[in-house]
């Protein structure tokens, strides 16, 4: 039995090293610790010693760090001002912790009302100006710093009960699915192997993150020497005296407040290491990768354009990285066909399309093969080299109408917008235009749809809409992948009639790319039928119902009930 | 929308009362308390007795809680016990400057942040990767140091910039820009790299979907597709985010006021604090808290502006 998040849970040492950076960080961070917590050993000097004659001096071999304003040695000065700075984020620390995970692990445990009021909480904690409280708590308190550092760990605690809940209620769900609770482990048992371990991970990131933000608050303080007892110093209040001496020694400043600035950097280092390393236990399901195969890439000297024809492909050869997904992928379109681009997921034929506009992924690139649009090689073309012909030339209409517009614009806006770029029409005649093109694809009241959201259209008028939008700039040929695969059946036919009308109407080519089979049969002229990235075999229609070669095509047939039934 | 407004407010109501209560509750813990430390030890019990009624401590803290929250709803916030001028007034004095900081270090951060996020998402690794270290860095910088740096560069050594001091924009707006400069940097920092890294997720996330790919194929060019539509779809998460920034700029001002001799709300809570002005400090802590209140209701608003889904309700 495997539960994600509890393996989670374990995030241990062993995972940390996976994160050198962050391992550097803990150890630098343990380091300042171990220093401050030595200082009366390791410090050179006394925290308050003298030597005035010796004021304000840069590093040397008897003051490494050098001198402060009265003569006294930085670095002891640090190693002594550590400790109640470090002190002081310990205090909030311990309270933060303390505080988020019992309540986290009760609310997510309890559940009800309890739940509810600790949400409660939390949500106020997170919405109260924190800081601010901490002076009145200064106030109230008369500069003592402890009450500051508890207020401060209680007002940053309710982030971490919301993790640490939302954690225990994610592990409490796994486990009733896994029915752990029904094999007989006690509720403390389950709380001690189970609930716990799951929170360490998550309760380590938060705490880091927030020590961070102590040290510096706790700094601050110092620096406005609140809560400082001079001639004590804090590593807040050495920025403060270096403050003071700005001009004279600068390098007073870059001592003291880089010394800051590096540990609350390294607990930043910690935390977001921990943080990538149980994003990517998350993350590490499956993605075992093919092994890769390389090809030498062979481009083949292709044959000149043909008259008349809208799209030529030849010799395509599509690679991810190292990994060839088409190889030898060549066909011709020309004006007022509709070639079928068939075959399962996989098979290379998105993939081939997409290249044709120049829209493959970032990690995919043209290895061989040309492509020529017209008489236009755009193998491998820029976003300049398709100017003047995405939206003017091919038009593209995409598998998922709902989502193929952006959902913040109005269908108005966005059609609008095409027109601007893919049409040389005025301003002010766009809108007209756009109007006519919404009527074109059958919408009814395409002034009302103008001014629609995506969200506000059923799937056959956006896929309308989609159409309409790859219509904008007149194209000669539309490449419609897998147009009608996320539409009702009714719909489907609606949008193949569309298809059709705007063939003939237009001569205009359609490069149908499928798994259907169906629908292959009811609009395509030709058929290519790809598998595992290359051409098993293509014909006209009627040739390859009536008479498939390739094994593939006829497992293809035979699972497509409907055309066996006809047959 | 409405609905969700109301339930801000309503929710808004013990949030205010708890940072009343807190301030005011601990108050009446400690031992000692104001006639005292205001006499000092050589009044006489008859002056004690008199300023103990004059500033009604002689009741029960229950009801002295509930007559301060009357006075806070009459918009009474006490008077300082240190100068005795009105904290109200006092707090409106300081508003303009704390706000001109807020404000600008917000939308300095905003700006930087979505440029340097826009290019990351569309440039390649290593601006992103720059990005990755300037967070980190920029969010392990304590404020106050940075501005003492600044000071120390554009102030001390090239004596560009003042280092200290206010000037009200009414007086003079070169002088009011430039005081604010160095401050507005110093607070902005740490919420550039947190802005850059949301556009560039936001812009990287946007530019994969689908619609970008039928319009980038309907011919729309690529710096339309970027900073019009994924710009815009990030606009959630980057208002989010913006609402976070400034809400912790408050805690921020408080040290950078105090590092440029800024007079704002945050050297008002600092100087409170030192002398136990508590009165002040309370007051400006429920400034906090409104300013607070109000920047999650417009965040909350702003989302149902930029989603035509949550607005069409």
């Amino acid at each position: 039995m495997t539960v994600a998040p509890i393996s989670d849970g374990r995030v241990r040492t062993g995972r940390i090293r996976t994160n050198g950076l962050a391992v550097g960080a803990l150890a630098f961070v343990a380091l300042v610790v171990l220093a401050v917590a030595l200082a009366p050993v390791l410090s050179p000097y006394g925290v308050n010693k003298q030597d005035l004659v010796r004021a304000l001096e840069g590093p040397s071999a008897s003051h490494v760090l050098g001198t402060d304003s009265l003569g006294r040695d930085v670095l002891s000065r640090l190693l002594w001002g550590g400790q109640p700075t470090l002190l002081g984020v310990l205090v909030a620390l311990i309270v933060f912790v303390v505080v988020g995970v019992v309540l986290g692990v009760l609310a997510g445990t309890l559940g009800g009302w309890f739940d509810a009021l600790v949400s409660g909480i939390a949500d106020i904690l997170m919405s109260l100006p924190g800081v601010v409280l901490i002076f009145a708590v200064l106030a109230i308190f008369n500069q003592e710093l402890t009450p500051a550092m508890i207020a401060l760990g209680l007002l940053g605690s309710g982030s971490l009960i919301r993790v640490v809940r939302a954690t225990v209620i994610g592990v409490r769900e796994e486990l009733f699915v896994s029915a752990a609770i029904v094999s007989g482990l006690g509720p403390v048992r389950l709380m001690a192997r189970h609930i716990l371990p799951a929170t360490f991970a998550p309760v380590i990131i938060q705490a880091s993150l927030f020590a961070g933000a102590a040290l510096a608050v706790q700094s601050g303080l110092g620096f406005l020497s609140l809560g400082v007892h001079p001639p004590d110093p804090t590593w807040g209040s050495i920025v403060g005296e270096a403050a003071a001496n700005l001009a004279k020694a600068p390098w007073l400043l870059f001592v003291s407040g880089g010394t800051i600035t590096l540990v609350s950097l390294a607990l930043a280092l910690v935390g977001d290491g921990l943080r990538d390393v149980s994003a990517a236990r998350r993350r590490s399901d499956g993605g075992a990768r093919t092994p890769v195969r390389p090809v030498a890439a062979t481009r083949p000297a292709g044959a000149p354009a043909q008259e008349g024809v809208v799209l030529s492909v030849q010799q395509l050869e599509i690679s991810f990285g190292e990994r060839v997904v088409v190889r030898g992928v060549s066909f011709d379109l020309r004006p007022g066909e509709i070639l079928g681009l068939v075959g399962e997921s996989g098979s290379g034929k998105t993939i081939s399309t997409l290249a044709t506009l120049g829209l493959l992924p970032a990690n995919a690139s043209i290895t061989g093969g040309r492509i020529l649009i017209g008489s236009d090689d755009v193998t491998g073309a820029d976003d300049r080299g398709f100017e003047g012909i995405r939206g003017r030339r091919v038009g593209l209409i995409s598998q998922e109408p709902m989502v193929a517009l952006d959902p913040l614009f109005t269908v108005g806006s966005q059609l609008m917008e095409v027109l601007r770029y893919s049409t040389s029409l005025p301003a002010s005649q766009r809108r007209g235009r756009a109007i006519e093109l919404l009527t074109r694809v059958h919408l009814p009241d395409p002034a009302g749809v103008l001014r629609k959201f995506p969200h506000e259209l059923s799937g056959g008028m956006a896929q309308r809409v989609a159409i309409a939008v790859a219509l904008a700039g007149d194209p000669e040929l539309l490449i419609a992948d897998e147009p009608t695969t996320a539409l009702d059946v009714t719909v489907q036919a609606g949008i193949l009639d569309l298809l059709r009308e705007l063939r003939a109407e237009r001569n205009l080519a359609v490069l149908f790319v499928t798994h259907d089979l169906a629908v292959v049969a009811d609009i395509c002229d030709r058929v290519i039928v790809m598998q595992n990235g290359a051409i098993v075999e293509s014909g006209s229609a009627e040739e390859l119902f009536a008479n498939p070669q390739a094994a593939y095509t006829r497992e293809l047939l035979a699972s497509t009930p409907s055309l066996v039934r006809a047959s | 929308m409405l609905r969700l407004l109301a339930r801000r407010l309503l929710l808004s109501i013990p949030l205010l009362l708890v940072v009343t209560a807190i301030t005011f509750f601990l108050q009446s813990l400690i031992p000692g308390d104001p006639a005292r430390s205001l006499l000092g030890p050589s009044a006489t019990p008859q002056q004690y007795e008199a300023l103990r009624q004059a500033l009604h401590l002689d009741q029960p803290v229950i009801v002295q809680y509930l007559n301060s929250i009357g006075g806070v709803l009459h918009g009474d916030l006490g008077r300082s016990i240190f100068t005795g001028e009105d904290v109200g007034q006092t707090l409106a004095n300081r508003l303009p400057v704390s706000l001109s900081l807020i404000v600008g270090g917000t939308l300095v951060a905003l700006l930087i942040g979505i440029l340097l996020g826009v290019l990351s998402a569309t440039r390649g690794r290593l601006l992103a990767r720059f990005i990755d270290v300037f967070s980190l860095v920029g969010g392990a910088l304590p404020n106050f140091w940075v501005g003492l740096v600044l000071a120390a560069i554009f102030a001390v050594t090239l004596a560009l910039l003042p280092a200290t001091g206010y000037v009200p924009f009414e007086e003079s707006p070169g002088d009011w820009a430039r005081a604010l400069i160095l401050p507005v940097i110093a607070l902005a920092l740490s919420g550039i790299a947190t802005i850059a890294k949301v556009v560039r997720d936001g812009v990287s996330t946007a530019i994969g979907q689908d619609f970008v790919r039928t319009l980038r194929a309907a011919g729309v060019p690529r710096r339309v597709l970027i900073w019009k539509h994924a710009l815009r779809n990030s606009s959630v998460s980057l208002v989010t985010v913006v609402g976070v920034i400034f809400v912790a700029s408050l805690s921020g001002t408080i040290l950078v006021e105090n590092v440029f001799v800024l007079p704002g709300l945050g050297s008002l809570a600092v100087a409170a604090t030192a002398r136990q002005d508590i009165p002040v400090i309370q007051g400006v802590a429920l400034a906090f808290t409104v300013i607070t209140i109000v920047v999650n209701l417009l965040v909350d608003v702003s989302y149902g502006l930029l989603n035509p889904k949550v607005r069409a309700r």
